[in-house]
């Protein structure tokens, strides 16, 4: 049906008559109604005593004639629009040179620095001054080395004293949003550089909260502890998860993969007396600085004679997990461009070509598998320690499912495009959360928009590892996407 | 050619391949001398390509052997090897029929791949080139000087920080001939390197060929269609039919032999005779 409505589409463009267009959006309709009719058509409603079923047949018409409506739009218009595309494409273009013109980087973090210098003289900025340094200290290495990476970097670092971020949005933006990046670079060494198409990732960031809570629990090991221990663990289920199922390949192991992640989730939901079962594991211990506490006496604030409050803890986990999305990007970075890493990206290209080459293609598959199982452990521990509770609920498919979401969107093997993608998609459901039900709309529309427009995501393409003269970034008509 | 041979570098004995039904390679024997360059040559669907996968362990023959020999006396039977390390320790490398590039990575990131396992044990397994010590940077750096000596062989080293994919097709066949360079082998099988190339190219890529034989020991093995690189560059040639060896000799033994002109062409008796003198002029 699809392909009918596509072909009639491009044939619609074709003779750009009124009558192809007609014929085209009467197709788009009937479409519609097969697809109303089941759907749209009756409801059941609750009645005091019983259900009763109602029908909506004008719901159906309505719906039916915006799609006919909207079709003969498009296909009137369209053609029209394909001219203003060109257009905007050829805009960019102009805009990005001018952009070099000017200065590219340099002049663009310039500009924001001076504007951060003004706002924080004049007492904009943070309550202390000191706290303006976050801000300001980045920014100023960004201008010298001429890379947007630092501009992000001083954004998050200032982002908890920035003018209005109360403790709300500390807590349910920026760790939520940094939770997921540093899921979504985790992620990325698997399917991004080995591309291994994983869709069970949620399983190792099950292993690594559940690590922490027990651990912590019952042997009351501290959190700085148990990290390693978690990191550790998660790998270890990495391997024994790689070894069987690395010989299959695409679909195979995709398929394979997401049955793990429901085979943990289904095992710590009915191993009652290890995990609680549904019930999950509360009291989990929060981290503590250097021995210090977050409590209201004899802890951090009174330590530094400040006024207690619950903001302090926030921050502090604001800083644990940027610390760690920092940690993980910098072992990735520094990984792609060791021989394994260079490994796990010939893999992506071309796995026969690197078994010729005396590769041994299971090794490098489960370094990747289990490094990137170690990122989500490490994230895992840090949710657990966040929470204070966590239970099998918080580890379902749809985990993983944004996470790959995440990694794709942001362009496979891209930091920035990975980082990017976290933020624009978990930060932007939660600051849409006023639209309700609808923002699923929005997050879906954006979605759609990303794949029309970017098929390989926000940032493709990659950039060499190593050169000798000046690197040139590789477009993404080159690079593979890996079969599994 | 050497006085102090240990013996042929590779020897094919009694090697039978079958796909179900289909016998491809049957009861095939030869061997390549060290330091000259084999071809293996046969009509279409021959079992060239087969030999050749099995030389290099992507697929495990039914029967027979394939011994590789190094200058001082080791063997390695790659019949028994998984494939990864028939590269590795036999030093057996080899190229593509369908060229196998790393097409999003640069060249210079191609030939580092292909150092692989040096610069693996060189960066202590990753956890000592993670940390920065400098023993990695070094051995990097000597892996980088090897490529950049393979670029210039091949004529490509202008284009060090381009993506494989980029080059045309001819530039291709060269860097995949350099990639296996840089796995430092002993044998390169070469399936088909001057395929689709132009006269010019091919010209170009026999006279890479010729200087590389016996340099570092270096034997060749090679499947080619291209009877005029096979006839000039090759010392030996092996003849292959329905999996069969039909003949073995050097080139001009081969040029004038009945049997293989008609299993080549496909000819019958009588019209040998015109076939060899077109083949001659």
């Amino acid at each position: 049906m699809a392909v009918t409505t596509a072909q009639s589409g491009r044939a619609a463009t074709v003779k750009s008559g009124i009558s192809a267009a007609v014929a085209d959006a009467l197709i788009a309709a009937v479409i519609a109604m097969l697809l109303a009719l089941p759907i749209l058509t009756y409801k059941s409603v609750e009645q005091q005593t019983s259900l009763e079923v109602v029908s909506r047949w004008p719901w159906v018409l309505v719906g039916v004639a915006a799609v006919f409506i909207g079709r003969l739009a498009l296909n009137l218009i369209w053609p029209r629009l394909g001219g203003a595309s060109d257009g905007l494409a050829r805009l960019g273009t102009v805009l990005a040179r001018l952009f070099e013109r000017v200065g590219g980087w340099r002049t663009a973090i310039g500009a924001l620095l001076g504007l951060t210098l003004a706002a924080s003289s004049a007492g904009w900025l943070a309550t202390s001054r000191w706290l303006d340094l976050l801000l300001i200290v980045p920014l100023v290495i960004g201008v010298w080395r001429r890379s947007p990476a630092w501009l992000f970097l001083g954004l998050a670092l200032f982002f908890p004293f920035a003018p209005g971020a109360t403790r709300y949005y500390v807590e349910n933006f920026g760790i939520l949003v940094l939770i997921y990046v540093m899921l979504g670079w985790g992620l990325n060494v698997v399917v991004g550089l080995a591309g291994l198409l994983d869709l069970g990732y949620v399983a190792f960031y099950a292993v690594g909260a559940y690590a922490y809570a027990l651990l912590a629990q019952h042997f009351g090991l501290s959190f700085w502890i148990c990290l390693p221990l978690a990191g550790i663990l998660a790998a270890f289920w990495g391997v024994i998860l790689g070894f069987p199922v690395l010989r299959l390949r695409g679909d195979y192991l995709a398929i394979v993969t997401l049955a793990f992640g429901e085979i943990i989730r289904i095992v710590l939901i009915n191993w009652q007396s290890l995990t609680g079962g549904p019930n999950g594991i509360s009291g989990i211990p929060r981290p503590t600085l250097f021995g210090l506490e977050f409590k209201a006496e004899g802890g951090f604030a009174d330590y530094f004679g400040l006024e207690h409050t619950s903001l302090h803890r926030i921050i502090f986990l604001y800083y644990i997990i940027l610390a760690m999305a920092l940690a993980t990007n910098w072992a990735t970075i520094r990984l792609r461009r060791l021989p394994v890493g260079r490994a796990w990206e010939a893999l992506r290209e071309d796995e026969i070509a690197c078994r010729s080459l005396g590769i041994n293609i299971t090794n490098t598959k489960l370094t990747a598998f289990s490094i990137g199982a170690m990122f989500g452990g490490f994230a895992g521990a840090f949710f657990a320690t966040k929470q204070g509770f966590i239970s099998p609920e918080s580890f379902t498919f749809w985990e993983s499912a944004i996470i790959l979401a995440i990694v794709v969107l942001g362009g496979m093997g891209s930091q920035v495009g990975v980082a990017v993608a976290a933020l624009v998609m978990i930060g932007g459901t939660e600051l849409f959360r006023d639209l309700e039900i609808y923002r699923m709309l929005v997050f879906g529309a954006a979605m759609v928009a990303v794949m029309v427009w970017r098929p390989r995501g926000v940032v493709s393409g990659r950039v060499p590892t190593i050169a000798l003269g000046a690197t040139r970034r590789i477009g993404s008509d080159l690079v593979k996407e890996g079969h599994g | 050619m050497t006085t102090a041979d240990p013996g042929p570098v590779l020897e094919v004995e009694a090697l039978g391949m079958r796909f179900g039904g289909l016998v491809a390679v049957d009861d095939l024997t030869f061997s390549a001398q060290r330091g000259e360059i084999t071809a293996l040559i046969g009509p279409n669907g021959a079992g060239k390509t087969t030999v050749f996968n099995c030389i290099t362990g992507f697929y495990r023959p039914t029967s027979g052997q394939i011994q590789a020999r190094h200058a001082d006396g080791a063997t390695y039977p790659l019949h028994a090897m998984p494939g990864h390390r028939i590269c590795e320790e036999a030093n057996v490398a080899r190229t593509f029929q369908n060229i196998r590039l790393f097409a999003g990575m640069s060249l210079l990131e191609n030939l580092l791949v292909a150092q692989h396992n040096k610069l693996m044990r060189a960066s202590g397994y990753t956890i000592g080139g993670l940390l920065g010590l400098p023993s990695y940077a070094r051995a990097e750096r000597v892996a980088v000087d090897l490529a950049k000596h393979w670029l210039q062989r091949v004529g490509l080293l202008h284009r060090a920080d381009d993506a494989a994919g980029d080059l045309p097709y001819g530039d291709q066949r060269r860097l995949e001939i350099a990639r296996a360079m840089c796995t430092g082998p002993v044998l390169l099988c070469l399936d088909e390197p001057a395929a689709g190339l132009n006269p010019r190219e091919s010209r170009e890529l026999n006279r890479l060929l010729v200087s590389m034989r016996g340099e570092n020991g270096l034997s060749i093995v090679l499947i080619e269609h291209d009877m005029g690189v096979v006839m000039e560059i090759s010392d030996r040639i092996v003849v292959l039919d329905y999996g069969r060896k039909i003949a073995e000799g050097t080139p001009s033994e081969i040029r004038t032999n009945p049997a293989v002109i008609a299993a080549y062409l496909g000819v019958e008796d009588e019209e040998v005779e015109q076939v060899e003198q077109e083949i001659r002029r």
